[in-house]
C-alpha cells in the first residue's frame, strides 16, 4: 500500500511539473532535420547558435530532432502548443509542416531556415550558398595538383545544385582547365544522414584522381574526412572541404577549409531579436556581405591556406561584394519559385 | 470435462502471452531509458500523453495504426497461403504513387468517384507488385522472401526515378510529386481536432473484418489456407497451388497498396519520396504479434500506432531520450513480441518434427 | 537350429543378455511413448518389436540408440550396468548398430565409399593429426569388408554406385557397414518395407548367418506374418508399454495381433462369405501410354507407356517395390494437366479425356484419392477435424453456396460422418494431429467416400494403421466395389493386394511386367510369380 501510494504520489508530482511552466521564461524551440545535432555541419550549426543564445540570452532551450518525414509537423504543433515563444524550424523539408502550424497559431513565432513561407508569423532565413561555394571552389583549384576536383552533395535538390554550381565557377575562375566530378549521396532526406555512403562515394572520386572534395551533404558528410584520411595515408595529402559549421578541426592537415553557412549566427541573431520583442516577418538573406556566408580560417588549417591564396580569396571576396563578380545562381537558373 | 477445461485455461493462457510479450518489452525498454537517468516513470507517462492525451493524440496514434493495419493485413494474408511477404513496403509505396498520379492527371473528376478511382489505381499497382513474386514463386520456384525484398529496393528506386525526373512537383525542393486535385482528398473527421484521421481509418477497419470473413467463410478463403497449411495435401485435393499463391501475393499487395488512402488521399495529397517510416516492416510485426488474425491485427497495429506516436514525443517531453533511444525503445517491445511470435513457431515446428520422429 | 540350443533352457541363465533395457520411461508432453518398458535381447537370437503405429517402437529404439534420453530406466549391456548413452557414437562403439528405414547412404558413391565414410580414423602415424584429417585407410577397409562379406556370403558389387544397387543390396551393405564396426547388436527398423517377397527372404537368411556367430538382431516391424516366420522371440508394445513377451514358436499371429490392439481381430480379407460381385464391362478408368520422362537427363523414364483400365466394379491392384513408379503413377492420374507429373500419354474417365483438365474438376467428376502418406498429402494436421473432412469438398454443392460455406451443413455432415466411420474423438474441433494414426486414416476415407467416387485411387490405405481399424477400411474397399466403384489400389502389402484385388498389375522401373488375374479358391494368387515380377524376372 505505502509503496503505491508513494508511486502514485511521483506520478502526480511529476504531472505537475511538467504542466506548470514558468512565467517569466522566453522559451525557443528548434526542430531539427534528419541529420541531427550531431551531424557536425548543418544541423549541428543550428544547435550551437541555440546554445549560444541559450548561454548568453537566458532563454529556455528545447531541441528536438526528427526522426522521420511525417513527425515534423507533430513536432512543430506540439511545440506551438505549449506556448513556445519562438519556433526555429530547421530545413528545407519543414516548409510545408511550417506552412501549416503557422496558420492555426498565428499568435506564435517561427523561423524558418534555408526556405521560404510567406506568413506574417514567419521569419525566413536564406543563406546566398552560391558564394561561399564559390571562394572554397577558388581555394580548392588553388590547392589541387592534378586539376581534379570532386563534389559531394546530399540529397539532389536545387539548394545542393546551387553549391555545385557556385563552386565549380569558383574552380574554374582561378583553374580554368579544372573539372569537377559530382556525386549525389540520394534523392531523400535519408541521405542527409548517410555517412557510410559518403565515404564510398568520396573514396571512388578519390580513386579517380581527384585531390579536393567539398561536400555539401549534412552528417554524410563526416564520411568524406574519414576517406580523405585513409587515402592520405600513403603520402599524398588528399584534401577535403567541409561546410556549414566550421569543419577544420575534424581532421587537422586535412581540411582544407570550410564554408561558413553561419545558421548559428542566423538563430542567435534571430533568438535575440525575438527576446528584444523586434521580431520581424518576411524573408533575411544572408551573404558575404553580412557574414552569413564566409570561409573558414583558423589554427587547423592555418598552414594549408597560404597567404597567396588567402589574398586572392580575400579578392575575390570583395569582388562578389561590390558585385563586380556575378556568382551563377542556381536559383535564378530555374524559374524563381524554385525556393518555395 | 476436465480436458476441455485445461484446454480452455490453455486457450486462455496463450491468448495472454501476446500482452505479456508486450508489456515484458515495454519494461526492458523503460528500463534502457532509467540508465540514461529518466524515469521510467516519466517516460510512460508521456508515453501515454502522447499517444492518447487529447483528441489530436489520439487521432495521430490512429493516423499511425491505418497503414500498420493494411501492412499487417497484407502480411497475415500472404502468410495464411504459406508466403511470407516482406514486401508490403514496395507495394505500398506504388499504391500510393498510383493515387497520387491518378489524383494529379485527372483533377476535374467528380468528388463522389474521385477517391474511389485512385482507391482502384493504389490496389491494382500494390497488387501487381505483389503479384509478380507471388507468379515467380508459383510458376518459377523463386523464393518469395528474397523476391519481395528485391521488389522494395526496386520499387524505392524506380519511384523515386519517377518523382524526380518525370512527375517532379516544381513547385518545391523536396522530392514529391504535384498535389492531386481537390475532389480527392478525403476530408479528416472533425472529433480528432485536426489529426488526419479519415474514411481510411474506416476503410482499414472493414478491410481487417472482410479479410477474416474472406478466409474463415469462403470457400477460396478456405483453399488459401489450406495451401499454407499443407500444400501437398491441398494439391492432392485438387487446389491449384500456384493460382492460391499469386491471388494470395496480389491481395497481399494489394492490401498493402490501401495505404495510400491514409497516407495519400487523406494526409499529404501528393507522393513523397520516402514518405513511410517503414510502415512495411512494421507491418511483419503487427501480423506477427496478431498471429495474422485480421482481427487481432487490429489491435497490434493500435498498439504499434501509439508507440510510434508515443515515442516521436519522448525526444521533446524529456531531458534524455533523444530519437534513438526512442527507437531502441519501440525495437524492445518489437524484439520481445517476435521472440514471443518466434518462440511459438518454433514450438509448433518442434511438435510436428517431434511427432513424425 | 543352433540358436534354439543357445538361448532356451538353462543356459540363458548363465549367459547374461546381451543388450536388456529395464524400465524405460519416456515422453513427449503429454504423450507417455514409453511406460516402464522392459526388453531382453539375447545372444544370438532375432527379436521382434511389433506395435501399432504410435505404440513406441521407434522411441523405444532410439533409446537404445542413443538417439533419445529416456525419462527413466535402466540400460545393462553383458549383464553390466552402464550409463544412457549421450550420442549413437557412444552406442556404436559399445557394439549398437542400427539401420535406418532410410537408409543413409551417399547415393552418387560407390559401396566401398560408403562403407568406410564416417568409419573412425586409424590411430598409428597419423595419430598426431585431428581424427577428421587423418587419411582413410582404403586397403585395410576394402580387406575388412571382403572378409567379412565373404564370411556372411554377402554379395556387393564394392565398385558399383550405391544409388544403382537394388534396395535389397543396398540394405546389405548398410548391414555390413555396422559388421565392420564391430556391431553386435544390429537393429532394423522396418526393413522388409521395401523389398520383394523374395528379398525378405534373403534378408532373413543372412540375418540368420550373424545370429549364428553370436550376433543378435532387433527387427522393428507391424508385419506379422515375418514376426511368425524369422523371430525367435517377440516383445509386443501397445500405447507406450509392453503388453506381451513372448517366444515366437509358442504363440501365433492372432495372438500377437490381440496383443498389439487389445481385443480380437480378424487377420484374413473376408468377404462375409459372400462371393465377388460379377465385373463389368464398363471401363470407368482408362490410361493409354502414361509417360513420365526420367528427372535427369540420362536416367530412365519415371513412367514407361503405362497403359490400363479399371472397369466398374473392379479392384485394381498394383505390385511393385516401392519407388518403381507407382507414386509417379497416381500423381500422373490425380494431375495429369502438370507438365510434372506427365509427359505424355492419355488419361481418359468415363470415356471423357481428362489429360488437361484442371485438377478441380477432375475431382469432382468422382475421383477420389487415399493418399500414400497422409500427413504430407492427405490432412491439415493442425487443423480440426472438420476443416479436414472439407479438403478438397470444399466446393462441392453440399457446402458451399456461391463461393460461401454452409457451416451448419458442415458440422451436421461431419458429425454424421465421424459416427458412420467411427473416427474417434467424436469432435469436430479436434486437431487432425491428436489423433491415432488409424483414426487419422478414417478420417481421410470418410472425407473421400462421401463423394460417393466413381473411381478411387487408394495407395498405401492401411499403411501405419492399426490392425483393427485395417478390418474395417478393407470392408469399406469392398463395399464400394459392391457398389459399382473402380478401384485402383496400391500397397506394399502384397497379402493385402491379394485378397482385395480382382487384377494384379506388376510394376517394375516405371512399367508393368506382367498381369494375374483372381483364381477361385483359397490361394487367388501365385505369390511367387508376383515377387519376381516385382524384382524384374519376367516370366
Amino acid at each position: 500500500m505505502i509503496r503505491s501510494s508513494r508511486l502514485w504520489i511521483a506520478l502526480i508530482a511529476g504531472l505537475l511539473l511538467t504542466t506548470v511552466a514558468k512565467a517569466d521564461e522566453f522559451r525557443v524551440g528548434v526542430v531539427l532535420d534528419r541529420g541531427g545535432k550531431d551531424d557536425k555541419s548543418f544541423n549541428a550549426a543550428a544547435f550551437k547558435g541555440g546554445k549560444e543564445a541559450e548561454k548568453a540570452l537566458g532563454i529556455t532551450l528545447k531541441t528536438v530532432e526528427a526522426s522521420d518525414d511525417n513527425s515534423f509537423e507533430p513536432m512543430l504543433r506540439s511545440l506551438s502548443q505549449k506556448k513556445f515563444d519562438l519556433i526555429i524550424a530547421v530545413g528545407i523539408a519543414q516548409a510545408d509542416a511550417v506552412k501549416k502550424i503557422s496558420a492555426q497559431f498565428p499568435q506564435l513565432k517561427y523561423a524558418l531556415i534555408d526556405a521560404q513561407v510567406d506568413a506574417p508569423n514567419v521569419t525566413s532565413l536564406l543563406f546566398e550558398e552560391h558564394e561561399g561555394s564559390y571562394l572554397v571552389g577558388a581555394a580548392a583549384a588553388m590547392a589541387s595538383k592534378t586539376g581534379k576536383l570532386g563534389f559531394l552533395g546530399g540529397v539532389d535538390i536545387p539548394l545542393i545544385r546551387r553549391f555545385q554550381m557556385g563552386y565549380e565557377a569558383g574552380a574554374k575562375k582561378v583553374n580554368p582547365k579544372a573539372t569537377v566530378v559530382a556525386n549525389y549521396v540520394g534523392v531523400t532526406t535519408e541521405a542527409w544522414n548517410n555517412p557510410t555512403k559518403g565515404r564510398e562515394l568520396s573514396l571512388s572520386q578519390y580513386d579517380a584522381g581527384v585531390d579536393v572534395i567539398f561536400a555539401a551533404a549534412g552528417a554524410s558528410g563526416t564520411g568524406m574526412f574519414d576517406a580523405a584520411e585513409e587515402r592520405s595515408k600513403g603520402g599524398v595529402k588528399k584534401f577535403a572541404i567541409g561546410c556549414d559549421s566550421n569543419q577544420n578541426w575534424i581532421k587537422p592537415g586535412l581540411v582544407l577549409t570550410s564554408m561558413l553557412k553561419r545558421v548559428d549566427t542566423a538563430v542567435f541573431s534571430t533568438i535575440d531579436s525575438a527576446k528584444k520583442g523586434q521580431f520581424v516577418a518576411g524573408t533575411k538573406r544572408f551573404g558575404l556581405q553580412n557574414q552569413g556566408i564566409d570561409y573558414a580560417v583558423d589554427s587547423f588549417n592555418d598552414k594549408l591556406l597560404t597567404s597567396e591564396m588567402r589574398a586572392k580569396l580575400d579578392l575575390l571576396k570583395k569582388e562578389i561584394i561590390a558585385g563586380k563578380i556575378k556568382v551563377p545562381d542556381y536559383y535564378s537558373k530555374r524559374s524563381k519559385t524554385a525556393q518555395n | 470435462m476436465n480436458k476441455s477445461d485445461r484446454s480452455w485455461l490453455g486457450r486462455a493462457l496463450e491468448s495472454l502471452q501476446p500482452i505479456l510479450a508486450v508489456l515484458l518489452g515495454l519494461a526492458v525498454g523503460l528500463a534502457f531509458t532509467r540508465f540514461a537517468g529518466e524515469s521510467p516513470l516519466h517516460v510512460l507517462k508521456v508515453l501515454y500523453q502522447s499517444a492518447f492525451g487529447s483528441s489530436y493524440d489520439l487521432g495521430m496514434t490512429l493516423f499511425h495504426t491505418t497503414p500498420l493495419i493494411f501492412t499487417g493485413l497484407s502480411v497475415a494474408i500472404a502468410f495464411h497461403a504459406g508466403l511470407f511477404n516482406i514486401g508490403a513496403e514496395g507495394q505500398l509505396i506504388w499504391g500510393a504513387l498510383a493515387a497520387a498520379v491518378v489524383g494529379h492527371a485527372f483533377p476535374h473528376l467528380p468528388g463522389v468517384i474521385a477517391p474511389w478511382i485512385a482507391v482502384s489505381a493504389a490496389v491494382i499497382a500494390g497488387a501487381i507488385w505483389g503479384a509478380i513474386p507471388g507468379w515467380l514463386r508459383a510458376r518459377r520456384g523463386s523464393h518469395e522472401v528474397i523476391n519481395t525484398i528485391m521488389f522494395n529496393f526496386i520499387a524505392a528506386g524506380i519511384t523515386s526515378w519517377l518523382v524526380i525526373e518525370p512527375l517532379r512537383n516544381p513547385d518545391t525542393q523536396n522530392p514529391e510529386t504535384a498535389p492531386i486535385g481537390e475532389a480527392f482528398l478525403l476530408a479528416p473527421f472533425r472529433v480528432f481536432d485536426d489529426a488526419p484521421v479519415g474514411p481510411a481509418f474506416l476503410l482499414a477497419l472493414v478491410a481487417a473484418f472482410l479479410l477474416w470473413l474472406f478466409l474463415n467463410r469462403t470457400s477460396l478463403g478456405y483453399e488459401l489456407r489450406a495451401v499454407g497449411q499443407n500444400e501437398h495435401a491441398a494439391r492432392t485435393a485438387g487446389i491449384d497451388i500456384a493460382r492460391i499463391r499469386i491471388f494470395a501475393m496480389a491481395v497481399a499487395g494489394g492490401l498493402a497498396g490501401l495505404v495510400a488512402v491514409g497516407e495519400v488521399l487523406g494526409n499529404a495529397g501528393r507522393f513523397k519520396v520516402g514518405f513511410s517510416p517503414d510502415y512495411g516492416f512494421m507491418g511483419v510485426a503487427v501480423a506477427l504479434l496478431a498471429r495474422n488474425h485480421p482481427i487481432g491485427i487490429l489491435f497490434a497495429a493500435f498498439l504499434f500506432g501509439a508507440l510510434h506516436k508515443g515515442a516521436m514525443d519522448l525526444d521533446l517531453e524529456t531531458e534524455n531520450v533523444t530519437r534513438d533511444l526512442a527507437l531502441v525503445l519501440q525495437a524492445c517491445v518489437i524484439l520481445s513480441v517476435s521472440a514471443e511470435g518466434a518462440w511459438h513457431w518454433l514450438r509448433r515446428v518442434g511438435s510436428a518434427g517431434k511427432k513424425r520422429g | 537350429m543352433v540358436h534354439n540350443e543357445e538361448f532356451s533352457g538353462k543356459m540363458a541363465l548363465s549367459v547374461p543378455a546381451l543388450l536388456e533395457l529395464r524400465g524405460v520411461s519416456r515422453s513427449f508432453g503429454a504423450l507417455r511413448a514409453n511406460a516402464e518398458v522392459d526388453l531382453k535381447l539375447e545372444a544370438g537370437t532375432i527379436h521382434g518389436v511389433v506395435g501399432e503405429n504410435g505404440a513406441g517402437k521407434s522411441t523405444l529404439m532410439k533409446i537404445a540408440y542413443g538417439m533419445i534420453e529416456p525419462d527413466a530406466g535402466h540400460l545393462l549391456i553383458d549383464g553390466v550396468e552402464r550409463s544412457w548413452w549421450r550420442s549413437p557414437r557412444e552406442a556404436i562403439q559399445a557394439g549398437i548398430g542400427m539401420v535406418h528405414q532410410h537408409f543413409m547412404l551417399a547415393g552418387p558413391e560407390s559401396a566401398l565409399d560408403n562403407a568406410i565414410l564416417g568409419e573412425s580414423r586409424p590411430t598409428g602415424r597419423w595419430s598426431f593429426l585431428p581424427p577428421l584429417l587423418r587419411p582413410l585407410d582404403r586397403k585395410g577397409a576394402i580387406q575388412r569388408l571382403r572378409k567379412l562379406s565373404d564370411e556372411f556370403g554377402f554379395d556387393i558389387d564394392w565398385t558399383a554406385e550405391v544409388e544403382t544397387l537394388p534396395v535389397g543390396v543396398q540394405q546389405r551393405l548398410e548391414i555390413l557397414k555396422l559388421l565392420d564396426r564391430d556391431a553386435r547388436i544390429l537393429i532394423l527398423d522396418e526393413p522388409t518395407a521395401v523389398l520383394t517377397p523374395q528379398e525378405t527372404d534373403e534378408l532373413f537368411k543372412n540375418l540368420r548367418k550373424l545370429t549364428r556367430s553370436g550376433r543378435s538382431v532387433v527387427v522393428i516391424t507391424h508385419k506379422l506374418r515375418e514376426v511368425m516366420q524369422f523371430t525367435d522371440e517377440v516383445t509386443v508394445l501397445r500405447a507406450g508399454r509392453v503388453t506381451a513377451r513372448l517366444k515366437t514358436k509358442d504363440t501365433s499371429a492372432e495372438a500377437l495381433a490381440e496383443a498389439m490392439v487389445g481385443r480380437k481381430v480378424v487377420l484374413r480379407v473376408e468377404e462375409n462369405g459372400k462371393s465377388r460381385t460379377p465385373v463389368s464391362n464398363e471401363s470407368v478408368l482408362q490410361v493409354e501410354a502414361l509417360t513420365l520422362a526420367a528427372a535427369r537427363d540420362n536416367g530412365k523414364p519415371r513412367l514407361n507407356q503405362v497403359s490400363f483400365d479399371v472397369k466398374r466394379g473392379e479392384v485394381v491392384g498394383i505390385a511393385g517395390v516401392e519407388g518403381n513408379g507407382q507414386s509417379e503413377l497416381i500423381r500422373a492420374l490425380i494431375h495429369p494437366s502438370h507438365a510434372d507429373c506427365r509427359t505424355s500419354g492419355q488419361v481418359r474417365l468415363l470415356g471423357v479425356d481428362i489429360t488437361h483438365t484442371r485438377d478441380s474438376e477432375i475431382r469432382s467428376l468422382g475421383v477420389s484419392v487415399i493418399p500414400e502418406d497422409r500427413h504430407e498429402e492427405g490432412l491439415l494436421l493442425d487443423r480440426s477435424l472438420e476443416e479436414n473432412y472439407l479438403l478438397g469438398l470444399q466446393r462441392d454443392a453440399r457446402f458451399s453456396n456461391r463461393g460461401w460455406i454452409k457451416r451448419a451443413q458442415l458440422r451436421t455432415l461431419v458429425n454424421e460422418a465421424l459416427e458412420a466411420h467411427d473416427v474417434r474423438p467424436r469432435d469436430a474441433e479436434a486437431k487432425a494431429r491428436g489423433l491415432s494414426g488409424g483414426n487419422q486414416q478414417k478420417l481421410v476415407i470418410a472425407r473421400e467416400f462421401s463423394r460417393h467416387p466413381k473411381c478411387l485411387i487408394a495407395s498405401q490405405p492401411t499403411r501405419g494403421v492399426d490392425v483393427g481399424a485395417i478390418e474395417s477400411i478393407h470392408s469399406k474397399i469392398l463395399e464400394a466395389r459392391s457398389g459399382g466403384t473402380a478401384v485402383l489400389l496400391l500397397s506394399s502389402e502384397l497379402d493385402e493386394l491379394m485378397g482385395l484385388s480382382d487384377r494384379i498389375l506388376v510394376m517394375y522401373e516405371g512399367k508393368f511386367v506382367a498381369e494375374h488375374r483372381r483364381q477361385q479358391g483359397s490361394s487367388p494368387y501365385d505369390e511367387r510369380a508376383i515377387g519376381l515380377g516385382m524384382s524384374g524376372v519376367i516370366q
